[in-house]
């Protein structure tokens, strides 16, 4: 085998195609969406004019990101049903969005978090804080989609040289700097629905073709999974493979499984989403479209994972480039050869794409918005300047990507995103809840809460096995922390969510009982209009 | 002020009166009623999950149907859970919260027209 062919029957000139393919298709779409992008809700929040449904599969193509789809694959297929786990708490955690964050956050936000968590506060401090806490998730996350992109080709394309890898990144990096600037939300989230649309399709597509060899029996499956990873292989079956060495691990898993449940709901991205629908009814429809369809994902990526250990072989995956990453493009060619190959990789492609320009947007929006309209201008900035900053800040934060995304090239995917979760629950969702449903709340709980978490968050982090420490493996010579052959790590968990998500709460908690500050009226208003949707930002009609 | 409270919606309502009214605290509780202790159960619910697959492997490896095993049930009805939850939200929210909510809106937005 030749280090140019990638993974071995892959062919790059077509997967290259029909990604190509991908790219046209939806460039065109993105022109059609701009042309009504004018003002700033048109640019920020598609003009509110999305229905719940569209909005509903739009919130599943930013959520099915690289991470779950190939992550999630991959880890089932090796570790067995460990990998099982995260796809529990990724759904599970839409119930927090549902119940308690979809529908007040639509009534009483007009484009961004800091909206809602600095309606009832000082302005200034609160969107501040909001501002950064949303660049630090949208940051960590973008870490994560760019550092699969790299992944991705050295699999797809058959680039091995991390210089190949970079200029693809590049390129991807380019195309959503595209999407948004021509775009706005309307096109970005038209690219959602497209690629969410090919990831479903083809997961079913895939999923049916791994049971009917089973003859639809789920047993037989797992009995295929088992035998061929031979002497180990009863124990993919039960939990424990990937967290369930030791008691250390067993709270890492533990410290994992929080954060994934309360971090959706702090995700700003996904909050953003709530904005591109006319009603809080159509927030709620939203919603409950993105669970089924993310459910119903999640129940195919099961079979795939179990299918690719079944067919393809927990060995050979681990030894192809991409690792982990690459069971669910394995299963593809072991089914349908280099075609469906093909189809799959430019679907992952397209996903890393879609996700990374919601993020874009999002963090780009969170700038303008709340620190460029807000905090510099003091609410006196005029829409078009507000939406020309917005543009500016997507063309750098796309920078960035591209930046941090070579960097971070070969880093564990589904690992970043889970950081992600884990600042999104720390520093988002406690003030979001207090300031939701607390009366007493104010700025000073909510400064203490967002910074707090945040910064306990990622120290933590910091300070992890996952960044240094971690004993080298006797295989690769390589430890498996980022940073090698140093330790200055001292908690002793991957996972910062156990310790850093009561420290918030309990900060916010704290910052407001210290307070003696309480906008009564203030509280008064944002209550019933998050309740009842009186004055709540209408949709924009062409 | 910002930019925030001005843009859109009645500026003169007179909020207070609106969050005093009994309607409003009926709606009001009509939502916590429902998702305070639906929020409660399913993340105790969730939690059991994860502290079973966590430290009770060989309960969730038992087999119950050929290779089908405790964890897997358990896992999937966390899936089922998920499931019924929004549905049971869905019918609530329709029947119990937004004639209400609309009402109050209605109310309100004429008030100040």
């Amino acid at each position: 085998m030749t280090l140019a062919a990638g993974v071995e029957g892959s062919s790059p000139a077509l997967n290259i195609t029909i990604f190509g393919l991908f790219v046209v298709i939806t460039l065109f779409v993105v022109f059609r969406a701009s042309r009504n992008t004018k003002t700033a809700s048109d640019y920020y929040a598609a003009g509110r004019a999305f229905t719940g449904p569209q909005n509903g599969v739009a919130i599943a193509g930013d959520y099915l990101s690289a991470a779950s789809f190939l992550g999630i694959a991959g880890a089932i297929a090796i570790y067995g049903y460990d990998g099982f786990l995260y796809s529990i708490g990724f759904l599970v955690a839409w119930l927090v969005a549902l119940l308690l964050v979809a529908e007040l956050l639509r009534n009483t936000g007009k484009f961004t978090m800091g909206d809602v968590l600095a309606f009832r506060m000082k302005q200034r401090p609160v969107r501040a804080a909001a501002a950064t806490s949303t660049l630090a998730v949208s940051f960590f996350y973008l870490l994560a989609q760019m550092a699969g992109a790299g992944g991705l080709v050295a699999l797809l394309l058959g680039i091995e040289s991390k210089t190949g890898q970079a200029f693809i990144i590049v390129i991807v990096g380019i195309i959503m700097i595209a999407y948004v600037l021509i775009g706005g939300m309307k096109g970005t989230t038209w690219v959602q629905i497209i690629k969410a649309a090919l990831l479903i399709v083809g997961a079913l597509a895939m999923t049916l073709w791994v049971l009917g060899m089973y003859g639809f029996n789920l047993s037989a499956l797992l009995q295929g999974a088992v035998d061929k990873a031979g002497k180990a292989g009863e124990a993919l079956l039960g939990p424990g493979n990937q967290y369930g060495k030791t008691g250390t691990t067993k709270l890492d898993f533990f410290s994992l499984g929080i954060a994934l449940v309360l971090g959706t709901a702090g995700l700003p991205h996904v909050l953003m989403r709530f904005y591109t629908v006319p009603t809080a009814k159509e927030a709620r429809r939203s919603v409950v479209w993105a669970i089924g369809l993310i459910g119903v994902f999640y129940l195919f990526t099961l079979v795939l994972g179990y299918g690719a250990g079944a067919l393809v072989g927990a060995d050979k995956i681990k030894a192809a480039p991409g690792g982990v990453n690459s069971a669910a493009p394995l299963l593809a060619l072991e089914l349908g050869g280099p075609v469906l190959l093909g189809l799959i990789a430019a679907i992952a492609f397209a996903t890393i794409l879609a996700v990374v320009a919601g993020l874009t947007i999002t963090a780009s929006a969170s700038f303008a918005h709340d620190v460029y309209a807000n905090v510099i201008k003091k609410g006196k900035a005029s829409p078009a300047s507000e939406v020309k900053v917005a543009r500016i800040t997507a063309l750098v934060i796309g920078a960035v990507a591209i930046l941090g995304g070579i960097l971070a090239n070969g880093q564990n995917i589904a690992f970043l995103v889970a950081l992600a979760f884990a600042v999104a629950a720390s520093a988002n969702l406690p003030t979001i809840l207090y300031s939701l449903f607390w009366k007493r709340f104010n700025t000073q709980g909510a400064l203490w809460s967002i910074y707090g978490g945040l910064i306990v968050c990622v120290l933590l982090i910091v300070f992890s096995p996952a960044v240094s420490g971690k004993p080298v493996d006797a295989k690769t010579g390589k430890s498996a922390s980022m940073i090698q052959g140093v330790d200055f790590h001292w908690f002793p968990l991957d996972n910062p969510g156990i310790v850093s998500i009561p420290v918030a709460f309990f900060l916010g908690w704290l910052g407001t009982v210290l307070s003696k500050e309480h906008n009564q009226k203030k509280y008064a208003e944002m209550e019933v209009r998050s309740l009842t949707g009186t004055g709540a930002e209408k949709a924009v009609s062409h | 002020m910002s930019t925030e409270t001005d843009v859109s919606g009645p500026s003169e309502t007179d909020w207070d009166k609106a969050h005093d009214s009994p309607e409003f605290k009926e709606l009001r509780s009509r939502l916590r009623r429902f998702v305070f202790p639906v929020s409660a159960l399913f993340l105790v619910w969730y939690l059991l999950y994860v502290l079973l697959a966590d430290y009770a492997h060989g309960f969730m490896s038992t087999k119950l149907i050929g290779n089908i095993n405790v964890g897997l049930v358990f896992g999937l009805l966390q899936f089922v859970s998920t499931f019924v939850i929004t549905g049971f939200y869905v019918r609530y929210a329709n029947k119990k919260l937004d004639p209400l909510a609309e009402k109050i809106r209605t109310d309100l937005e004429s008030e100040t027209k």
